[in-house]
């Protein structure tokens, strides 16, 4: 789950970080009080999305007075700010996050995620703060420094050396700077987060470390454990349709083809993805039902394939093991019946109680089209929904 | 023989007393699994259809041998029932549990290392050795049949799948592994190849992979180095977009990397026989076999 730059600002500050001064502002005659309470000349406005690239796209921008301030924010509250990452459509900006500006005396990179390798979160540093990291990692990776943290202890005092030292931080700012690389580590750890990425962290002139940018996303199996962070979630980030899915506990993925999919399993369901694109078809989505779906689930599932215009046909791939084939059956049955459907339906069931679930299909008088394995399936639905 | 699992293996089951924990634990001891007891603390005492529940893990496992456990306890929950596992001595550790948090894995993990147990999963449909009867997962047995095919993979019905095609073209299975998809799992790709290649019985490899990660690339250059048996492989995932997260959460397609297209690409170079379609993984299978003859 994505936390907006504010909120993972607020996280850092919980745990001893320093930020910039700011406040939210949701319409141009707060973000001008904003910029009158933080009392500096220089401030900035930034777009509050999840997206990435917010800067390159016009998302932060730089104000010395308060009609700049109320400018800044209209021309970006409202409306879609399109990023190299949420492109074509963008996101609307509903809030903005007004800044004291401060005196910069370099950009660093910071960041935490966990590395499956090592099976450890990892402390990577840069001394390119600012720049897009992902190009530095390609042209230069000799200037990424790594640094390991115990998932238990945290990053111990001899690392957060190292990474200053390897960095060239210069001998004033050492100890803040190690200070504020354990923080970050304490908070990824404590908030169960599955990415923090601090893009720049600075100094400033007067010798201060600061995350002047701010990216936090939460391991969503550890929400349960975090009721203050799960409450933060921003569902007009989400597509819709994806966020019904979740509540349901269906696992969906909108894609641009033409056939649903509705399958068991998420291995299964990207093999059935691939099998239908194979025999020249396009999957209309990545839908898994899970190991244990019940016939509400199944109806729910159906419903949201249905709502994708584009889907011309529908294919269901259920192997059960948990999951009995005549349940799924069932569901399919009352699914078709209670949603009038009438895009072809292609149904391949095998496993548990399979002859079962075979015999409510063909005693339901429905137009279901059964198929015997996979292929048969794939080739089935691409030719029905031609 | 038969790798993992076999007719030596004494099965506790930790959270028995779940709807999940007792469904499974009598359809393991349906198929033949030696289960000797459950776990479930403030239950101990009691008996689940005859199999007796202790309170803690040691306890168990002083009264009953077992050397292997099966997890179904809750994912807030798992991680620490994992870890009184290695703790209490326990050599195979089958975690089912879906949704654990990955720094609980993390720290699960390192735990288990320590203790110089082995782990499965989390997140996984288990681990089964059709021709010891002996089944330590949630997988349908009846699927499976005894053979000299290893079967390994990231995905759980998926793999069921693969076993069923082998099943059907004659090939039965000395043991089948799901290994789990999470970003931080018990035994991975290598572990298993290491031990198929090790396991006289077993003459051929089945490897599933998934996109995301560099799982399936690293296995790749351990076939190369290391196996001598025919290995055929299947990657799931091509037509996946980036940045999007496949269920699994292991399986995204971050920053360019873990494509299905590289995966395969690495399995080919190392000698292994790509199945391109998930149609194919039996028949794919029979001609590996068939050109190694």
């Amino acid at each position: 789950m994505k936390l907006h730059e504010f909120q993972a600002k607020e996280r850092f500050r919980a745990y001893g970080l320093p930020t910039p001064r700011g406040i939210v502002a949701e319409d141009a005659e707060a973000a001008r009080a904003a910029y009158t309470e933080l009392g500096g000349d220089l401030a900035v406005v930034k777009a509050q999305i999840h997206a990435g690239g917010r800067g390159k796209a016009g998302g932060v921008k730089l104000v010395r007075s308060a009609d700049e301030a109320i400018e800044a924010a209209e021309g970006m509250l409202g409306k879609p700010l399109i990023t190299k990452q949420n492109a074509p459509d963008g996101t609307i900006v509903r809030k903005v996050l007004v800044e004291e500006g401060l005196p910069i005396a370099k950009e660093y990179y910071a960041a935490v995620t966990l590395d499956r390798r090592l099976e450890v979160p990892v402390l990577m540093v840069s001394s390119e703060g600012g720049m897009d990291i992902e190009e530095v990692a390609e042209k230069t990776p000799e200037l990424i420094l790594r640094e390991p943290i115990d998932p238990v202890q945290g990053l111990p005092d001899y690392r957060a050396r190292r990474a200053c030292f390897g960095l060239g931080v210069p001998k004033a700012q050492q100890r803040a700077f190690g200070a504020v690389l354990k923080g970050l580590a304490k908070a990824f750890l404590e908030d169960d987060a599955s990415l923090l990425e601090v893009n720049p962290l600075v100094t400033t002139t007067d010798d201060r470390v600061v995350c002047l940018d701010g990216k936090l996303s939460i391991d969503d199996s550890a929400l349960g454990r975090h009721k203050d962070l799960a409450a933060m979630r921003d569902e007009g980030e989400e597509d819709p349709t994806e966020v019904r899915a979740r509540k349901a506990g269906l696992s969906y993925v909108n894609l641009d083809g033409n056939i649903g999919c509705l399958v068991n399993g998420a291995g299964l369901a990207m093999a059935t993805m691939d099998i239908i694109k194979l025999h020249g078809g396009e999957p209309a989505n990545f839908l898994d039902v899970g190991g244990s779906a019940s016939t509400e689930q199944v109806t729910t599932a159906f419903k949201i394939i249905l709502e994708d215009p584009a889907v011309k046909g529908i294919l269901v791939n259920i192997f059960g093991g948990i999951m009995r084939c005549d349940v799924v059956a069932q569901g399919v049955v009352d699914a078709t019946k209670a949603l009038g459907l009438e895009a072809p339906l292609v149904v391949r069931l095998h496993g548990t109680n399979m002859e079962e679930g075979r015999k409510i299909l063909e005693n339901s008088g429905l137009k279901i089209i059964p198929a015997d394995n996979m292929k048969d399936a794939a080739q089935k639905i691409v030719e029905a929904a031609q | 023989m038969s790798i993992l699992v076999g007719s030596e293996t004494r099965v506790i089951t930790q959270g028995i007393t779940g709807e999940y924990g007792r469904l499974h634990t009598l359809a393991c001891r349906e198929y033949g699994t030696n289960i000797v007891a459950g776990v479930t603390p403030g239950r101990g005492g009691q008996d689940v259809e005859g199999i007796p529940v202790y309170d803690t893990m040691v306890d168990a496992r002083e009264k009953t041998g077992a050397n292997c456990t099966m997890i179904f306890v809750p994912a807030a929950f798992a991680a620490d029932a994992v870890e009184e596992a290695a703790e209490a001595g326990i050599e195979l550790i089958v975690c089912i549990t879906e949704g654990i948090a990955a720094l609980d894995e993390a720290r699960m993990k390192r735990v288990v290392t320590a203790a110089g147990a082995r782990m499965i999963g989390p997140n996984c449909p288990g681990v089964i050795s059709p021709g010891a009867k002996c089944k330590v997962g949630i997988m349908p047995g009846f699927i499976h049949a005894p053979g000299k095919i290893g079967v390994v993979s990231r995905s759980g019905t998926l793999t069921y799948e693969a076993v069923w095609q082998l099943t059907e073209l004659g090939l039965g299975q000395t043991t089948c592994l799901g290994i789990g998809g999470d970003p931080v799992i018990g035994t991975t790709h290598i572990d298993a190849m290491q031990m198929f290649q090790e396991d006289d019985e077993t003459e051929a490899i089945l490897m599933i992979g998934e996109i995301g990660g560099t799982a399936e690339e690293e296995a790749s250059q351990f076939v190369k180095d290391h196996v001598t048996k025919p290995v055929v492989g299947f990657i799931a995932g091509r037509t996946a977009p980036p940045g999007k997260r496949m269920g699994h959460a292991g399986a995204i397609i971050a920053g360019g990397k873990g494509t299905a297209v590289e995966k395969m690409e690495a399995m080919r170079a190392a000698g292994i026989a790509v199945a391109e379609s998930p149609a194919d993984l039996g028949s794919t299978m029979v001609e590996a076999l068939a050109a190694r003859a």
